[in-house]
């Protein structure tokens, strides 16, 4: 009786630690941070007409370090924080075998281009009415910028604005890869 | 235009065929099917709502990809397996049941049972004590009663 009494006694604390260790993991993850099946994945394939007439594809920049980056005209204030710092990096980079795709999703065609010319983007930028590239691309959110290798593979995906730092740091490291 | 009015009916007979040609070479997609699979995805741009039931343009846009994948021949299976490549399992709302995932549909029911066994033994035991209480009371040593005892009497005496 007294050995039951004393198991008893420690079945409930017992019991709480495998609990308190589940919630211990799952508060300290990020329930909005999605981890994406895509990276170290081929690129999936896009043809698409720019806003200012030509068509742009993926087949087409084989070879070069490639940034896509998919955003909308109502994403405020991430997509016009980065918007600058998209506009740097392609001028930094353009002549180095780099090529930056911008990709408008979910947006109209007025307002994106008011966007794009309000930042001055010298860079494609092309509407996916339809969203198959940006569910091509996993995308859930805008802003997210892929940054693809020379043999079209995706390297990574970040999530948010991006920055100076973090656009060089990704470009300059796939740029060392030999082709 | 001096055609027999057979000859314009004929004619007119083969537009509408030729007219719903197009409707039918694309295979009928049925929207309940669409909707099936809609529900068993998750809308990527809200919390917790399914592809069928989000008005957003997302799932919207979704829906249409369900629609044009089915048209294409592809089984409800490979349409969400498309979505899986993308996006992860993530996007399922019911976890797969398969490898780990597999304890999130087993382990309610194990706790289910083991409730049940711990509500039996505590039955059990309660429906023991009447019994035993009585029988713990002798167990009391002489130092104790005599503790209580004359604890007792400084009380009285106070």
């Amino acid at each position: 009786m007294s050995g039951s009494t004393r198991w008893g006694r420690w079945a409930i604390p017992l019991a709480a630690i495998p609990v308190i260790v589940l919630l211990a993991y799952g508060f300290r993850t990020d329930p909005r941070a999605i981890p994406t099946p895509l990276v170290g994945k081929p690129a999936a394939a896009f043809r698409l007409k720019t806003f200012d007439g030509p068509e742009i594809s993926l087949e087409g920049l084989r070879g070069r370090v490639v940034v896509i980056n998919f955003w909308a005209s109502w994403c405020y204030p991430a997509c016009y924080e980065e918007a600058p710092v998209l506009e740097r990096g392609w001028r930094a980079y353009k002549d180095r075998e780099v090529m930056l795709v911008g990709i408008n999703i979910q947006d109209k065609e007025e307002p994106a281009k008011r966007f794009l010319a309000q930042f001055g983007h010298t860079f494609p930028n092309a509407p996916d009415p339809a969203g198959r590239v940006s569910v091509d691309y996993g995308v859930y959110g805008v802003p997210e910028t892929f940054f693809i290798d020379r043999a079209g593979r995706i390297r990574a995906k970040h999530v948010g604005a991006v920055t100076d730092a973090i656009f060089s740091a990704n470009v300059d490291r796939l740029l060392a890869e030999r082709p | 235009m001096s055609h027999p009015p057979l000859t314009r009916l004929a004619a007119a007979a083969l537009l509408v065929v030729m007219a719903a040609l197009p409707a039918l070479a694309a295979a009928p997609v049925n929207e309940d099917t669409v909707r099936e699979i809609g529900t068993e995805l998750r809308c990527v741009v809200c919390q917790n709502l399914s592809v069928a039931d989000s008005p957003s343009e997302t799932a919207n846009q979704m829906r249409a990809i369900i629609r044009e994948r089915l048209a294409a021949g592809e089984t409800p299976e490979q349409v969400k397996a498309y979505f899986v490549e993308k996006y992860g399992l993530w996007i399922l709302l019911s976890p797969p049941k398969q490898g780990f995932n597999l304890l999130v549909w087993i382990v309610p029911f194990v706790g289910l049972g083991l409730g049940l066994v711990l509500v039996a033994f505590t039955v059990r035991r309660w429906s023991r004590r009447p019994a035993a209480v009585p029988a713990g009371i002798p167990e009391m040593d002489a130092a104790t009663r005599d503790r209580i005892h004359r604890e007792m009497a400084d009380i009285d005496r106070s």
